[in-house]
């Protein structure tokens, strides 16, 4: 091994609410391709982000090249050599190979871009690289593999020392893989330090040297990537103490009759050949790790993306759904991982959010009868207990768990019977969580089948009377609560992809 | 392994487009073929092209300037008034007219680019602002620039000169194939148009690849008030008095112009010179469908057509590349 490039020491960040980073150590060799790994939400950006100057530290030291150092921006890492080859890919698809490559800092001959001599530069690039792609090409033409390897050229482009690749193979074919993983051994062998986020185990015991393993933003340790296995990688993961107490079995009847079967759903490679049933009072709990597909299939199923194949059933008659409409009519709501975004209109108040896909019921002729959804707001208000001064109350002035529940009342109101919840807790604080967890197994004792996608491994293990796996957009397992383990999950979730 | 594009660039179709319009013009009516008819477009063709070529610019961002319309009048009363008042020479009143619409332009840019106003929000703002201003400015008062017949008429030859023979020459034309090439050399070639497509195409990509894209973002709106500003010189050059008040709804126009030609509505996208071509076939219909016996109206409706089928070559470009 050689000499240490870069030392993280004691870095900690606290952002409002959230301890992030804990004292976190990190160590890079020149020369080696050092995997970072953990959870979702283990801290792997954040600590990614504090490097390249992208979050700020609240303490700790960075040493870089033998001397401390701090950057105030991604320029000024990148000046020292320090590049992050991105997930989502930053790229301008109207413009040219050698244009983005060199955007920023173009040749200049005069006034004049000197667009043949970046062409030119670009070539040498590729070559070094072993890689045969057009500079001239626009970028939007060319397939996401190769894409990235215009990202990686231009991250070697600024003189990288060290390079950062953040879930490089996310979106990538097998084949695509494999050249990626020769320019990363080109790299290695040039003396480059690399930094590999994956969460692809068999990937990590492939392309890399050490392992470092982070876990709920604290350092959990740094193992040789040849001395350990698979398992000793996912006990380090998931290896917390778990403070709420997971279901021990199932509170579904075992003659609960099947409400949703979903038959073989295709769309795109996200969702591929996915089947489930869901009973009557269940909760289906859906797990995996980040870019596993169920988000996309929870969207497949309602109607929200096109689907390609796959047939739906409720409660055993075949339905059609190709709009959120559809799904709506046949009484599926689903409560989307971005609020903001999807699920509720922050600048409106409680009453227009909760009526809103309802409102033809609140109609008198042309107007709308305020009294009659004020009352049915209220009633869920108290229902839910949510915490507001009155049902006018605008939605952006109530909290992240009192906003989920507005997002619930919306859905009962139009009285769903079927619930998708997408990362129902995500962004809420800890005291909230519980009572949506109580509101939602109240839901299902009252007969109301819901799906539960979550990243939280505890939150899963709480709630769920059965969970789905689902890796790379498929269902790799389907585990009983009273056989679910967090390592069982945790292997399905990351299972080799034959 | 690129696939290699069988799509035909919009500009060629355009292009086409154009020709056949002017050869149905001519061929249904005589009065169009003549040379004073060609002349009389030529005229009403400069200002709208050189709006076309500024609003080029932010709509590539995939912004829009609303405002090129009334502040190219407004830009023209002042130059007018202060001759009038003032006396100030044809010169100065031209330089003061082309700084009026930069500034302005500026004033867009900072707004939208520092403060983060939407564009349609900004410049709708600047818009009803300038239209209010040039009044103001005049005491609501109509302002007749010099004749071509005064001494300090001059500027008049910039855009149609009289021959020996007394033939007169659509001068203005060079100017407006010459500022094209300029422009498109500029979108093509250089920083400032290199990052105008970037902006457009992908802006966090751009700002996260260490561009000043603030900077540039305001100078992509200056640029448009700048064209707005020469666009004012061109109007008082072929339109005898300037009325206060005027100006909306020309803008559309030229955004129409630049949408015909090729430039993508959602950014990203354009080509000056295609823009140009463009903002010719609208002027062509604006123009040339009176003569076929289309009113007024007509034309109205059949210029929204022929956009909303360039928008969707667009959008199927898009979508054939995706």
């Amino acid at each position: 091994m050689g000499e240490v490039i870069l030392t993280m020491k004691d870095i900690d960040k606290t952002f409002p609410g959230v301890h992030a980073l804990d004292h976190v150590n990190f160590e890079l060799e020149k020369g080696e391709v050092h995997a970072l790994m953990g959870e979702n939400g283990a801290g792997k950006s954040t600590l990614m982000k504090v490097l390249t100057g992208i979050y700020t530290k609240d303490s700790g030291s960075i040493i870089y090249e033998g001397r401390e150092v701090e950057f105030h921006n991604t320029h000024d890492a990148q000046e020292a050599g320090i590049v992050i080859v991105h997930q989502e890919l930053n790229m301008v698809g109207d413009l040219t190979v050698a244009q983005n490559i060199f955007i920023g800092r173009e040749f200049m001959k005069g006034f004049m871009i000197d667009d043949r001599k970046m062409i030119e530069e670009s070539r040498k690039l590729f070559d070094e690289l072993h890689i045969s792609i057009d500079p001239k090409a626009r970028m939007s033409d060319l397939t996401v593999g190769k894409q990235q390897m215009c990202e990686i050229a231009k991250a070697i482009s600024h003189k990288a020392k060290v390079i950062i690749f953040d879930e490089p193979s996310a979106a990538l074919t097998e084949k695509e893989i494999e050249d990626l993983f020769a320019i990363i051994r080109d790299l290695r062998k040039q003396n480059l330090g690399i930094i590999y986020i994956s969460h692809r185990m068999d990937e990590i015991k492939v392309i890399t040297d050490r392992v470092t393993v982070m876990r709920d933003g604290t350092y959990v340790g740094t193992l040789i990537t040849n001395d350990c296995t698979k398992e000793d990688i996912i006990n380090m993961m998931v290896g917390r103490v778990i403070y709420e107490e997971p279901k021990t079995h199932s509170m579904v009847p075992a003659d609960a009759p099947v409400v949703l079967k979903v038959d073989h759903l295709n769309a795109g490679k996200m969702v591929q050949d996915v089947s489930f049933e869901l009973r009557k009072g269940e909760i289906l709990g859906f797990s995996g790790l980040m870019g596993a597909g169920r988000t996309e299939t929870a969207r497949a199923l309602f109607g929200a993306d096109p689907k390609t194949s796959g047939d739906i059933y409720i409660n055993g008659q075949k339905v059609e759904i190709n709009s959120p409409r559809d799904a709506v009519k046949h009484g599926i709501g689903y409560l989307s991982e971005d609020r903001k975004r999807y699920g509720i209109v922050v600048q409106k108040t409680i009453t227009e959010n909760s009526t809103l896909a309802t409102l033809e019921k609140y109609m008198a002729g042309l107007f709308i009868n305020k009294a009659a959804e004020k009352a049915v707001t209220e009633q869920y208000i108290k229902e839910l207990d949510t915490k507001t001064p009155s049902a006018d109350q605008l939605v952006v002035n109530l909290s992240g768990g009192n906003q989920q529940k507005v997002v619930i009342a919306k859905w009962l109101v139009r009285n769903c019977d079927i619930l998708i919840f997408d990362e129902p807790t995500r962004g809420i604080d800890v005291g909230a969580k519980n009572e949506i967890y109580k509101l939602m197994n109240r839901l299902a004792s009252e007969g109301k089948s819901i799906i539960m996608i979550s990243s939280e491994m505890t939150e899963i293990l709480r709630m769920s009377d059965r969970i789905v796996v689902m890796c790379e957009g498929k269902k790799t397992g389907e585990i009983p609560i009273e056989e679910a383990t967090q390592e069982a999950i945790m292997d399905k979730a990351t299972r080799d992809i034959a | 392994m690129a696939k290699k594009k069988t799509v035909i660039s919009q500009e060629i179709i355009v292009a086409i487009v154009l020709v056949v319009l002017y050869l149905i013009f001519r061929l249904i009516s005589a009065d169009f073929g003549k040379y004073t008819t060609f002349l009389s477009v030529m005229d009403i063709s400069y200002y709208y092209v050189l709006m076309a070529i500024g609003v080029a610019f932010p709509l590539i961002t995939g912004g829009v300037d609303l405002s090129i319309g009334t502040g190219m009048i407004c830009y023209a009363l002042a130059g007018g008034f202060l001759i009038r008042a003032f006396n100030v020479p044809t010169g100065f009143a031209i330089v003061v007219t082309i700084l009026f619409g930069l500034g302005i332009g500026i004033v867009n840019g900072i707004l939208i680019s520092l403060m983060g106003l939407p564009p349609f929000l900004a410049t709708l703002c600047t818009c009803m602002i300038t239209r209010g201003l040039g009044s103001v400015v005049t005491g609501s008062f109509a302002v007749p620039w010099p004749t071509a017949k005064q001494a300090n008429g001059w500027f008049h030859s910039i855009f149609k000169i009289a021959t020996a023979d007394k033939t007169k020459l659509p001068l203005g034309l060079l100017w407006i194939i010459l500022l094209t090439l300029i422009m498109q050399f500029v979108l093509a070639h250089t920083r400032f148009g290199r990052y105008t497509i970037a902006i457009g195409s992908n802006k966090e990509a751009a700002i996260l690849s260490g561009i000043n894209v603030k900077f540039f973002h305001v100078m992509v709106y200056a640029v448009s008030g700048l064209f707005a500003g020469l666009a004012a010189v061109a109007y008082a050059a072929v339109i005898k008095t300037v009325q206060p008040g005027t100006g909306a709804g020309m803008e559309l126009d030229a955004i129409g112009g630049a949408i015909v030609g090729g430039v993508s509505a959602s950014g990203g996208y354009g080509t000056i010179y295609g823009t140009v071509i463009g903002a010719y076939v609208i002027i062509f219909l604006k123009q040339g469908l009176p003569y076929i016996g289309f009113n007024a109206n007509m034309q109205q409706i059949i210029t929204g057509l022929v956009l909303i089928g360039a928008v969707c070559i667009d959008i199927v470009k898009r979508r054939v590349i995706k």
